[in-house]
């Protein structure tokens, strides 16, 4: 694999506060990479300056090989997709797309080419004509995205891309970016605090916190191993129980309930249950630990040996789906 | 129960009232006395005649409204130019910086006209402040003659009309998402093509309405021309007044006058129906 962004030791200060500390990171040609972190982590300022619309005080930042942490931003091979989409009110959609292609002074027919060809991609073909006002929001995202895809840029850039879009349209989505970033090829970096999303499409995930690394890795890495307790907090849910100095982590669909066979297995009672509609979160507060353990039942497992709120249960698990940490 | 309509009509009433009392009729009462004859010792002689409309197709009358439209218009430009600028800077300012600027571009307006057109003259006359702080230079030659120019003029019309082009500027500019100037920047876009395809299509309806205000009003005035253009310099609205206070040609200056509303009704329904269209097509 091929590096095509190397983030060198890259820190940036708002007044006292350090919205980036000497963060490092490399990202490969092709990948569909997530910056995961809640709102003040740091994410979206790192996305800025490889936007080209801050400028980190220390550190490189590296395309192909360049450093083009001082080129501004209309002058790198770089695009933004705005959380906001930013589309220009007083252009059509079809003006919108044009927009990015006419800067780079190409002729008409061309411009006219690579426009259908996007708005083929991206469905939207028939609304070519139409003003952003007359636009659903699921549509406006679709303007938003072919505008900067376009522009074939070596690096993509999405800020919290789906994070206006409803539930639904949402889950449709994740997968609809994931298939374009296949068929164009282009490196994405999308922005979210949304975990889920981050799991669903990324290739790799960097968790951020404080504007430093908490860990980078695959989605499967990051949910099964999470480096530190907070990025086991962070992605999905888990239980922690300290023991003696160590914090055990282990998350609710590794215990079970009225295990046959456990490493480690404790009574409890049933404090409260939520119903998914897939599976069924049960609350039992044991001897363990302060808080109840959550566990999660599956809605076929629940219907085999219904439990009440107040029933006393047995759960257990295995050591090896334990994580401990000493933080 | 009154019906919406009715009760609309009703709440309309008074001042649709008073605007034809007070508005229409004498404006019809001007426009009919512009097509009687001049008395021969002055006042009315009521017979009817075309000769004051076609007295002002005559090189001398049509030279002073084109002059008038020159020295407004380019009052107009240099106001819109300075007053967007500055509006475009009060729109950039932090926040909490914003209202007192406001207030400052527009603090001239709580003095007097007659008064603010006077300190031109104090400013600009041969002896003025200006010269004599040339003179604190070093100057020693002639004091330049500022004062009775149409540059006097130009100059006394953009400062008083400069506070509307700012506000009327500052609206659209401060309700503009920073965004989308980023947005432009990222597809490739320099700071003047961002200004020029961007910022600027979407405020032009504010940039209209400062416009047609500044040419309007600019057009018609008699006092800055009277005070800073001295009694050489004659535009529209000194004619008009000349007619009905030293002339006493009412009925020409009936007609001067219509004219003048005539130019102000057209520019001022433009840019109300350009901007409605403008709102339309956004709201379509």
């Amino acid at each position: 694999m091929t590096v095509l962004l190397n983030i060198d030791a890259v820190t940036k200060r708002f007044g006292a506060v350090m919205a980036v500390d000497r963060l490092s990171l490399d990202i490969y040609e092709n990948e569909f990479f997530a910056l995961l972190g809640a709102s003040g982590s740091g994410k979206t300022t790192l996305l800025r300056m490889l936007a080209g619309f801050e400028m980190p005080e220390e550190g490189a930042i590296r395309l192909d090989g360049a450093d083009v942490a001082r080129v501004p931003p209309n002058k790198r091979p770089v695009n933004l997709m705005f959380q906001s989409y930013a589309l220009f009110p007083h252009m059509t959609v079809e003006g919108n797309i044009a927009y990015g292609l006419e800067m780079e002074r190409l002729g008409r027919g061309e411009i006219a080419a690579r426009v259908g060809e996007i708005m083929e991609k991206t469905q939207l073909s028939a609304l070519a004509k139409r003003k952003p006002d007359q636009l659903s929001g699921g549509q406006k995202q679709r303007v938003a995205l072919a505008r900067a895809l376009v522009k074939r840029p070596r690096l993509l850039l999405l800020d919290e891309p789906l994070g206006a879009l409803d539930k639904k349209l949402r889950a449709a989505m994740q997968l609809e970016l994931k298939r374009l970033q296949h068929e164009v090829g282009i490196t994405f970096i999308v922005v979210t605090h949304d975990q889920e999303e981050a799991l669903v499409m990324a290739d790799r995930i960097a968790i951020l916190k404080d504007g430093r690394l908490v860990q980078v890795g695959s989605p499967h890495e990051v949910y099964e191993a999470p480096a530190s307790r907070y990025a086991a907090d962070f992605i999905g849910v888990t239980n922690f129980v300290e023991d003696g100095g160590r914090v055990l982590a282990i998350r609710p669909e590794r215990i079970a309930l009225f295990p046959e066979a456990a490493d480690r297995k404790v009574e409890g009672r049933v404090v409260a249950r939520a119903y998914h509609g897939l599976d069924l979160m049960l609350h039992v507060a044991t001897a363990m630990s302060a808080q109840p353990l959550i566990v999660r039942v599956t809605a076929a497992g629940a219907d085999r040996r219904p439990v009440a709120e107040g029933d006393m249960v047995t759960i257990g698990w295995n050591d090896a789906d334990v994580r401990i940490f000493t933080d | 129960m009154l019906s919406q309509s009715l009760r609309a009509r009703l709440l309309m009433a008074p001042a649709l009232l008073w605007l034809t009392a007070f508005m229409v009729v004498p404006c019809l009462l001007i426009l009919a006395l512009g097509f009687f004859r001049r008395g021969i010792y002055g006042g009315v002689d009521y017979t009817f005649t075309f000769e004051n409309f076609r007295l002002l197709a005559d090189p001398l009358y049509l030279g002073i409204f084109l002059h008038s439209a020159r020295v407004a218009g380019t009052a107009t430009l240099i106001a819109v130019v300075v007053g967007y600028a500055a509006a475009y800077a009060i729109a950039g300012a932090p926040r909490r910086w914003q209202g007192m600027l406001l207030f400052l571009a527009v603090l001239p307006f709580w003095s007097n006209y007659l008064i603010r057109t006077y300190a031109w003259i104090v400013l600009l006359n041969r002896e003025g402040l200006i010269t004599q702080g040339l003179r604190m230079l070093g100057y020693e030659g002639e004091p330049p003659s500022m004062l009775y120019t149409e540059g006097a003029v130009i100059v006394g019309l953009v400062y008083n009309y400069l506070p509307f082009v700012i506000l009327a500027c500052y609206a659209p500019l401060s309700r503009l998402n920073p965004e989308l100037a980023e947005a432009s920047r990222d597809l490739g876009a320099g700071a003047f093509t961002t200004f020029r395809r961007v910022v600027l299509p979407q405020t032009l309806a504010g940039v209209a309405a400062g416009a047609v205000f500044v040419f309007v009003l600019s057009i018609g005035n008699f006092i800055t021309p009277a005070l800073l253009g001295g009694g050489k310099f004659q535009m529209v609205g000194n004619l008009v007044y000349a007619q009905f206070l030293t002339a006493n040609d009412w009925p020409f200056g009936a007609a001067l006058s219509m004219v003048l509303i005539a130019i102000m009704m057209v520019l001022l329904m433009a840019q109300a129906w350009g901007t409605a269209k403008g709102m339309g097509e956004r709201n379509g």
